[in-house]
């Protein structure tokens, strides 16, 4: 015990001593919250109009002032030919334009049709998309007025929808379990394989396997500390994303801090499994790095609905334990689910870690090779 | 005391489509035999790929051998590697310490990790440890090669094992240092400790009590320094000379010489019993060098290796 105790203590000294690592590992769940939730933002917003109305009326002019008193909208250019839009759009000086026909008015008011053009730069479709659907529905809201004051209300299926658990649509909702997933897999997984690596590339191991040391006391004091750290970060992440960007957490916290637990230890084990592979340091920040980052990234749900995704690469997320992990979060964080709904995802991490525990037993050696 | 036999180790170089190793001559069966009595400084000597690392290795219980047996005192290497990682000093080749950590917490936590404290085997280290003491605040990674060395003896020794294993440990460190560091050994021994160690530096291979010349993972010879010296038959002369480097091959195209080899600023050169000094004499001067002196010389433990690697081929 004396010498598991000193052991971990060297570990903190690695750890405290190297500054510069400690910082990025401590800075970057900050980092990474404060990029997702404020830099990166999914949500469209600011977007520049520019009108072309050739015979301005009651009608036109009011679906304009509608388009921008809306907060999302503002119109900032009234143009009078098709060419400054063009002009406008290649400068990247609007996002939409709304061209009205010469004939609306007389239209509307003799066929009791009229037809009002919505140009949209859809280089990024998602965003494109978006702002179409934001101004149709402005214009439908003004369309439903006026044929409320003229009397003859044609048929009307209004659908009300309710958006359940993230109502003001944040994409801080999904990213936070996502970066959750993400930070505590590449921390622990990397670190831990980097700290023993380093002992083989040193040759330090040489000494501790020809000492009396039991080699799952090394193993498991290497991992002491990361999980430490990946506490640290864990609770770190849960205040920034409840204070600063207003994530709910509607499920029970203790729950939460369980599951990530397990998943940090998870990540610990791979980091141990990445080990008994790696020779070089570099090796074992390659096989985290890009071997797990990646297709956490990728393969999670985090970036990409799962649902979306091709058959083949479909059943791939299945072997992604931050895949499980996020749906565990968002069960518990935003849905405010309790424990018996988050069994079958429990199950299979804790399949996983057995898993890689066996693996791990099996490749570690008490010898060199 | 440490056992050997029959050891084997083979490793294929797929660079070379060679084996490395030890024991990896034809006879696979017959492998390394070795015996190294209580008490005793046995060095291995042979140049870098001779396989001492492998057998040192075999013996920290760090490596397991293909065939053959090893014991240290009375453990077997395989089945009891629990206990002789309780009764070894191990110091790999490279000091390994850690950079990071202080002179005082790497020794610390060597002592902890063995089970001791620096305190209880203050005395046994004194001698070494002194010599690093003023700088025991200082990191591992500032220090000179040599007090790295002192350092990772320290921590090798802290646990007072019975027997201890250092492989090169001399390599990268100056002279001074190394001489040190060999008075040291014969300190320890003294105390009843055996030790095994090996070095590329044929120099150093008088510090020992007994040698084992290891060239391609086989030992060419076993006996004591004096005794490895006694056995030399060729009669051995230096050569000195202007232009040396352009006389070495001059040397080698007289019929009568049989090597010849470079040793700093002389040549080594075994000739025919009937040449005389002043025919090789002759011959140079003739070829136009100046300043030729030829001498008898004792050889060296150099000069045996080279002679029984000679014998060899």
């Amino acid at each position: 015990m004396k010498q598991f105790k000193a052991f971990v203590v060297k570990e903190f000294y690695h750890i405290f001593r190297d500054r510069r690592t400690m910082l990025i590992l401590l800075g970057m769940p900050v980092a990474q919250i404060l990029i997702f939730g404020f830099a990166i933002n999914m949500e469209v917003t600011d977007i520049a109009v520019a009108v072309l109305n050739p015979s301005p009326d009651t009608y036109t002019n009011q679906i304009v002032e509608r388009i921008d008193a809306n907060n999302y909208f503002h119109v900032d250019y009234t143009v009078h030919s098709q060419n400054e839009i063009d002009e406008l759009f290649k400068q990247n000086k609007i996002d939409l334009a709304i061209v009205f026909p010469n004939s609306f008015n007389e239209d509307l008011i003799e066929s009791g049709k009229a037809d009002v053009q919505l140009i949209s730069d859809t280089s990024d479709p998602n965003t494109g998309t978006i702002i179409v659907n934001y101004a149709t529905g402005i214009i439908a809201d003004y369309q439903k007025e006026i044929n409320h004051i003229s009397g003859y209300p044609p048929y009307q299926i209004v659908a009300t929808t309710q958006l359940l658990y993230n109502p003001e649509m944040k994409s801080s909702f999904s990213f936070v379990p996502g970066v959750m997933g993400l930070i505590l897999m590449v921390i622990s997984t990397m670190m831990t394989s980097i700290s023993i690596v380093r002992e083989k590339e040193r040759g330090t191991m040489e000494v501790l396997l020809a000492s009396p040391l039991k080699l799952s006391q090394i193993l498991i004091a290497k991992t002491i500390p990361y999980l430490s750290l990946s506490f640290i970060n864990l609770l770190t992440i849960l205040y920034l994303a409840y204070y600063l960007l207003g994530v709910p957490i509607r499920g029970s916290l203790v729950l939460i801090v369980a599951i990530s637990t397990l998943y940090i230890f998870l990540s610990l084990l791979f980091g141990l499994l990445i080990s008994t592979i790696a020779k070089k340091q570099v090796e074992a920040i390659i096989m985290s790095g890009i071997g797990l980052t990646m297709p956490v990234m990728l393969l999670s749900g985090m970036l990409f609905p799962i649902e979306n995704m091709p058959f083949v690469l479909e059943k791939l997320t299945h072997i992604v334990p931050a895949r499980w992990y996020i749906i565990i979060i968002k069960k518990l964080m935003i849905q405010g689910l309790d424990f018996s709904f988050i069994i079958k995802e429990v199950s299979i991490l804790l399949g996983m870690t057995g898993l890689i525990l066996a693996l791990s037993m099996i490749n570690s050696k008490k010898r060199l090779e | 005391m440490i056992e050997v036999k029959n050891l084997r180790k083979n490793y294929h170089s797929p660079k070379s489509g060679k084996y490395a190793g030890i024991g990896t001559k034809d006879n696979l069966e017959k492998g390394i035999s070795l015996s190294v009595p209580k008490g005793e400084v046995f060095g291995v000597i042979g140049p870098d790929g001779a396989g001492k690392t492998t057998l040192f290795r075999i013996l920290a219980t760090l490596l397991l051998a293909d065939s053959g047996e090893a014991r240290l005192s009375k453990w077997n290497v395989v089945d009891d590697y629990k206990e002789i990682r309780k009764i070894i000093g191990y110091m790999p080749g490279r000091f390994s310490l850690y950079m990071d950590m202080s002179v005082e917490e790497n020794l610390e936590f060597f002592a902890t990790v063995f089970d001791t404290t620096i305190e209880e085997n203050y005395e046994f280290i004194k001698d070494i440890y002194q010599q690093i003491e003023p700088f025991k605040k200082r990191r591992a990674g500032a220090l000179s090669g040599g007090m790295k060395q002192k350092l990772a003896l320290s921590c090798a020794l802290i646990h007072q094992p019975e027997v201890l294993i250092l492989d090169e440990p001399t390599t990268g460190v100056d002279p001074v240092s190394r001489k040190e560091f060999w008075d040291m050994l014969s300190k320890l021994k003294e105390g009843g400790m055996t030790i095994l160690v090996s070095t590329a530096y044929m120099d150093e291979a008088t510090r020992c009590d007994r040698i084992a010349l290891m060239r391609e993972g086989e030992f060419i010879a076993i006996d004591t320094p004096a005794n490895i010296i006694a056995d030399y038959k060729q009669t051995l002369w230096s050569v000195k000379g202007d232009n040396l480097s352009s006389m070495l091959a001059d040397i080698r195209d007289f019929p009568q010489v049989q090597t010849s080899f470079a040793f700093g600023d002389e040549h080594h050169i075994t000739v025919d019993q009937n040449l005389t000094k002043s025919e090789l004499s002759n011959y140079l001067s003739d070829k136009g060098y100046a300043n030729v002196s030829i001498d008898d010389i004792t050889p060296t433990v150099e000069d045996c290796f080279l002679a029984l690697t000679n014998e060899e081929n």
